[in-house]
């Protein structure tokens, strides 16, 4: 073990024994998976997606690139826990990711091998041609590579969302987020804090500072004491802000159970907050960059921040021999904590030629500092060797002289530091470069939000108070509270905030002849990566990020992102402020699925699921059912073993032959009434209305202003100033949506109402030539005498007493009457059908067959014939299009590309081979040939066999398709065949319409 | 998710809401009197203005009144909403108000 005797925030009274890779392993309640792992000596724990390259931890947060793990098996299966933020718990059991066989000893490693094969842009470059190769590459990268196995079964985790509102958002508790708490909260503000790890206390839980003479983690424990007395404060750990969304409305993902034991979970696993914040304070911190040199990925290379927690909050003695590489103060602590956790050999290579006065303290306690050197390369494969140093220019531009070599087995890098603006730059702040202190910090606000500390580019921990104090009272008083001033602690720490800026150690020749050097490990991404673009014409970050992968994955380039921007201004010879940077956007982290979805899933909880009120009766009678729009329609009523072909058969001929019945409930019903209520119809549809008699119904066209299609139906007049629509099933909320908004914006002065009654009604369709038969045997009070109830009429009756209003239309060509009901009566009044249609064989059917009958008359589907660009025209139904009066879409009728000749028209196709369907969407051709670009002149829109028919059937929209009657056209089928068949009349049974008119 | 000012129900969160596009586009009376590039443009060209831009949203999972904005379309900030059929409020004062 590398734990030393005492000091950190881990309890090593509380032993917790997991396992990695199968092989068991003890760290201490307050681990991370990345400290258990170092407190175990255990420096390889994966590889490299591309290369696979060994890798291990670097940071120790929501920047760590490498550290990604598997967590548990099966079910709970996670994939991609980042190791740096995950607490182990008794029992875990996670595994590397990209590692097959083993990460000692991997399979795919060859790859780094041709690791000059596949540079940036490769996929691109070679994958895509010849095509057959990319066929073969592809499924073995696709094995090789990729970031964790998701889990194949079902979650078994219920997750919560909830809602809240604050006057204070605090985001990260560092300092400076603790003092802003603080602030806010003592003036009594409605404060919120939230931070993503699992305890509050920021960097300051690995810092060895002191703050008013006494240790930050005191400190930090004071602060908590305090708030956590305060009644109108919410103390948030595990909580990631995620996203920063208009009007300040924020995300939180809060982690409840992942950090238990699997047998001590209880409850939801995630709770999403969504957050109304009346002011933001974001004091998310910064994160720590790396120099970039050569071989810097190998194991053992860490963040001095990582190295400084590593020591100082997890109490682990990193290293004997340790090299700390830096351009900047901020490592020169880490070198004194490295020291004090018993390493006992620490040498500071600093790149500026001119020693700092911290350098005394740490001479004086044995600690060598090398001034104008940098670290060139790295020796050693899974695990660093050595460190090899060189002179480096007071410009950062060259290195010369003799390469030395240092043993050691910990090396540390320390090039800055980036403010982590990312909910920033997502509530809509712009970035700003701050050439002074070297980088990306806030620009132009948008919201009502500070940034404050380190995320503000004020690095010095005094700053960090200060500015998280003024920032909570200047908030508080914001939101109207009385805030009272709050003194400032004082702080002593070894900082500084100078630095001269380093990206990358230059090289002797061009970076892509030397050894590798990354600037985005998690996906492999080089110096050399990003001078290739550059070298190719990317100019754009955003262009180079796509060409690269800078920047992709998991940890969306919190660590190289910034430095890769900054090589690439180099490359190109321009300002880091003219590069910029690529879009942050939400979300921070990764956030779970189930997170995400919250408590709505399953069939019921995703889509409202409705029934009519005939429903039970389908079930009990083995209905299938199909889903149209959130409506459950019966799709077919099979008997014994039918096939859908043989039971779609059957119930055609028996409504063509006797009687069918058809739960017809679903159609969209509007009820319109106003003395406006005529004028207004003329508008919608395409017909005229006022003429209609009353107790008549006419069928109607509704068109976009375009003129295209938008939906169809019958309209019953019921009275003077009182009209019954019925829409598609589908249609009904939208049609209603688009007669509201006509009524309320274009014609406020019309006395219409709009009731959507579709509910209301319970629709039972009697259809063939007996079905007079059998309402007549049923319905009381109405006459079914063919002149006195003439087709497209409506009539009022009982049956059993019930009112019914019973309308002749017909949408399969038969004689058919749909008796409406109170649709608390539905499955009554077609139960009494029913048994009034026995003597007939009465035969219900469904969605499947009503599309069989309606297709063999031509009748057309709105959103299957048609398609948003189709006139009623196009349809061959002029008829239904009125010349007199105006109607939404009619002058769009007559422009010139709606009245062109070669438009798709709706024809019927006859294929050659009788038994041969067409598939539903197939293109439609001219010639059978392989001709490379065959011309398409169309395509087919419903196909079905008809077995009134006696064979297929299908309608078409084709290309100039009413002249070309009789013309043999090609229809292609996904098996790359041509079916040759013949345009005809879109009617293909009973074409002069006798049968419903008996 | 912004916050938005439906003129009947007072504030509530954008996703009870549906956008309506480009207001003020009154239909023609005569649309047989218009060439085909005047109908065109009634039916198919909106302004695409960086800034001030007048608007219909609809209350559609409240009241379901449709009512008039005025946002900014880079901030996407409401600048003011009214009701259909009450006067335009001038941009000039709208600006300066802010």
């Amino acid at each position: 073990m590398n734990r030393v005797a005492d000091g950190g925030r881990i309890d090593r009274t509380k032993p917790i024994s997991f396992s990695f890779d199968g092989k068991q392993y003890n760290g201490c309640h307050g681990d991370t998976i990345a400290s258990a792992l170092l407190a175990n000596g255990v420096r390889l724990i994966g590889r490299s997606w591309k290369y696979h390259r060994p890798r291990g931890i670097v940071g120790d947060g929501a920047e760590e690139p490498n550290g990604l793990f598997q967590v548990e098996q099966g079910a709970l299966t996670i994939p991609n826990v980042r190791g740096t933020q995950a607490q182990i718990y008794q029992g875990m059991v996670f595994n590397s990711t990209n590692a097959w066989p083993s990460v000692k000893f991997d399979m795919m490693s060859v790859f780094g091998a041709f690791s000059r094969f596949l540079p940036a842009g490769f996929y691109y470059k070679t994958f895509m041609w010849p095509k057959k190769f990319w066929m073969t590459y592809e499924h073995i990268i696709r094995q090789a590579s990729g970031l964790g196995e998701s889990p194949k079964k079902n979650d078994p985790d219920y997750y919560q969302k909830t809602n809240a509102h604050c006057d204070v958002l605090v985001v990260g508790s560092g300092p400076s987020g603790l003092m802003a708490a603080l602030a806010a909260g003592r003036a009594g503000a409605r404060v919120m804090i939230a931070d993503e790890q699992e305890e509050l206390g920021g960097r300051l839980l690995s810092s060895s500072a002191s703050i008013d003479s006494t240790t930050a983690a005191l400190w930090v424990a004071g602060a908590m004491a305090e708030l956590g007395s305060m009644a109108d404060v919410t103390i948030m750990p595990r909580s990631t802000v995620f996203g920063y969304h208009d009007a300040n409305f924020l995300t939180i993902a809060e982690r409840l159970t992942d950090h238990l034991a699997l047998s001590d979970r209880v409850g939801a696993r995630e709770r999403v907050w969504r957050v109304r914040a009346k002011h933001v304070i974001l004091a998310t911190g910064a994160h720590e960059r790396p120099i970039v040199f050569a071989n810097n990925d190998r194991p053992g290379v860490m963040l001095a921040s990582a190295a400084s927690t590593y020591a100082n909050r997890y109490g682990i003695k990193l290293a004997d021999k340790a090299v700390v590489f830096t351009n900047n103060d901020s490592a020169y602590q880490t070198a004194d904590d490295l020291r004090k956790s018993g390493v006992n050999d620490v040498t500071l290579v600093d790149s500026r030629a001119e020693r700092v006065d911290l350098a005394e303290p740490l001479t004086a306690v044995g600690i060598k500092v090398i001034n104008g050197y940098a670290v060139v390369n790295v020796i050693g494969k899974a695990k660093v060797i050595a460190a090899e140093i060189r002179n480096i220019s007071a410009d950062g531009k060259s290195i010369s002289g003799k390469t030395q070599r240092l043993d050691c087995d910990l090396v540390v890098t320390a090039g800055g530091w980036n403010p982590a603006i990312h909910l920033f730059s997502q509530s809509g702040g712009k970035a700003a470069w701050n050439d002074d202190k070297s980088c990306f910090e806030t620009g132009v606000v948008v919201q009502q939000q500070i940034s404050v500390g380190s995320a503000n580019a004020s690095f010095a921990l005094a700053d960090c108070l200060a500015e998280g104090a003024a920032a909570g009272i200047s908030a508080a008083k914001s939101v109207g509270f009385d805030a009272p001033e709050i003194s400032v602690a004082s702080t002593h720490v070894l900082e500084g905030i100078a630095l001269e800026p380093l990206w990358r150690v230059p090289t002797d020749g061009l970076p892509s002849r030397g050894p590798k050097a990354f600037v985005d490990p998690q996906n492999d991404v080089g110096v050399a990566d990003i001078y290739l673009a550059a070298r190719e014409g990317f100019e754009s970050i955003e262009h180079v990020k796509r060409y690269t992968a800078l920047g992709f994955g998991t940890d969306q380039g919190k660590m190289g992102n910034i430095s890769g921007m900054a090589i690439l201004s180099e490359a190109l010879g321009n300002k880091i402020s003219d590069t910029g940077t690529t879009t942050f956007r939400p979300n921070y982290t990764p956030v779970t699925f189930g997170a995400i979805a919250g408590p709505e899933i399953g069939p019921t909880l995703s889509d409202p699921v409705r029934k009519t009120s005939i429903h039970t009766w389908h079930q009990e009678n083995g209905a299938l059912f199909e889903d149209v729009g959130q409506w459950k329609r019966p799709w077919y009523f099979p008997i014994g073993n039918e096939t859908l072909d043989q039971a779609v058969d059957r119930e055609c001929l028996a409504v063509r032959n006797s009687v069918g019945i058809i739960d017809a409930s679903t159609l969209g019903k509007i009820e319109i009434s106003g003395k406006d209520s005529g004028d207004f119809l003329n508008m919608m549809y395409t017909n005229a209305w006022k003429k209609l008699g009353i107790d008549c119904a006419r069928y109607g066209f509704m068109l976009g202003e375009d003129g295209m299609v938008m939906d169809d139906g019958v309209t019953i007049r019921l009275a003077e100033n009182r009209y019954f629509m019925h829409t598609t099933t589908g249609g009904a909320a939208s049609v209603m949506g688009w007669m509201e908004l006509w009524l309320q914006t274009e014609w406020p002065e019309l006395e219409v109402y709009l009731t959507s009654v579709t509910d209301h009604w319970a629709t039972s369709a009697v259809v063939g030539p007996n079905s007079r038969k059998v309402v007549s045997a049923v319905v009381e009070g109405i006459d079914f005498d063919k002149e006195a109830f003439p087709f497209m009429a409506s009539r009022q009756g009982t049956i059993a007493g019930l009112p019914v209003r019973v309308n002749r239309i017909s949408f399969s060509g038969e004689l058919c009457y749909e008796v409406n009901v109170n649709a608390n009566h539905g499955r009554f009044i077609w139960e009494q059908l029913m048994a009034a249609g026995k003597p007939y064989d009465i035969t219900p059917y469904g969605t499947e067959t009503m599309h069989v009958l309606r297709a063999e008359k031509g009748y057309v589907i709105v959103g299957q014939d048609t398609d948003g660009s189709v006139t009623p025209i196009d349809l061959g139904m002029g008829w239904a299009v009125s010349k007199a009066k105006d109607f939404l879409g009619k002058r769009s009728l007559n422009r010139v590309d709606t009245v062109r000749q070669d438009r798709k028209q709706l024809v019927g196709l006859l294929t050659e081979d009788p038994q041969e369907v067409l598939q539903e969407g197939a293109q439609i051709v001219n010639q059978a040939s392989d001709q490379i670009p065959l011309p398409m002149h169309g395509h087919v829109t419903s196909s079905y066999h008809s077995a009134c028919a006696g064979r297929s059937i299908a309608l078409a929209l084709v290309k100039n398709g009413f002249k070309r009657q009789g013309e043999t056209v090609y229809v292609t089928t996904v098996d790359g065949r041509f079916v040759a068949a013949k345009i005809c009349s879109t009617v293909f049974i009973d074409p002069q319409g006798e049968k419903q008119n008996v | 998710m912004l916050i938005i000012e439906c003129p009947y129900c007072g504030q509530r969160d954008e996703s009870e809401f549906s956008y309506g596009g480009e207001a003020h586009i009154a239909r023609p009376l005569e649309p047989d009197t218009l060439s085909d590039q005047q109908w065109a443009d009634y039916v198919f060209y909106r302004s695409n203005p960086k800034g001030q831009h007048r608007e219909m949203w609809n209350h559609s999972a409240g009241c379901r009144r449709w009512f008039n904005a005025v946002r900014d379309t880079v901030t996407y900030k409401f600048k003011c909403v009214y009701k259909i059929g009450e006067p335009q409020p001038s941009l000039d004062q709208i600006e300066g108000s802010q």
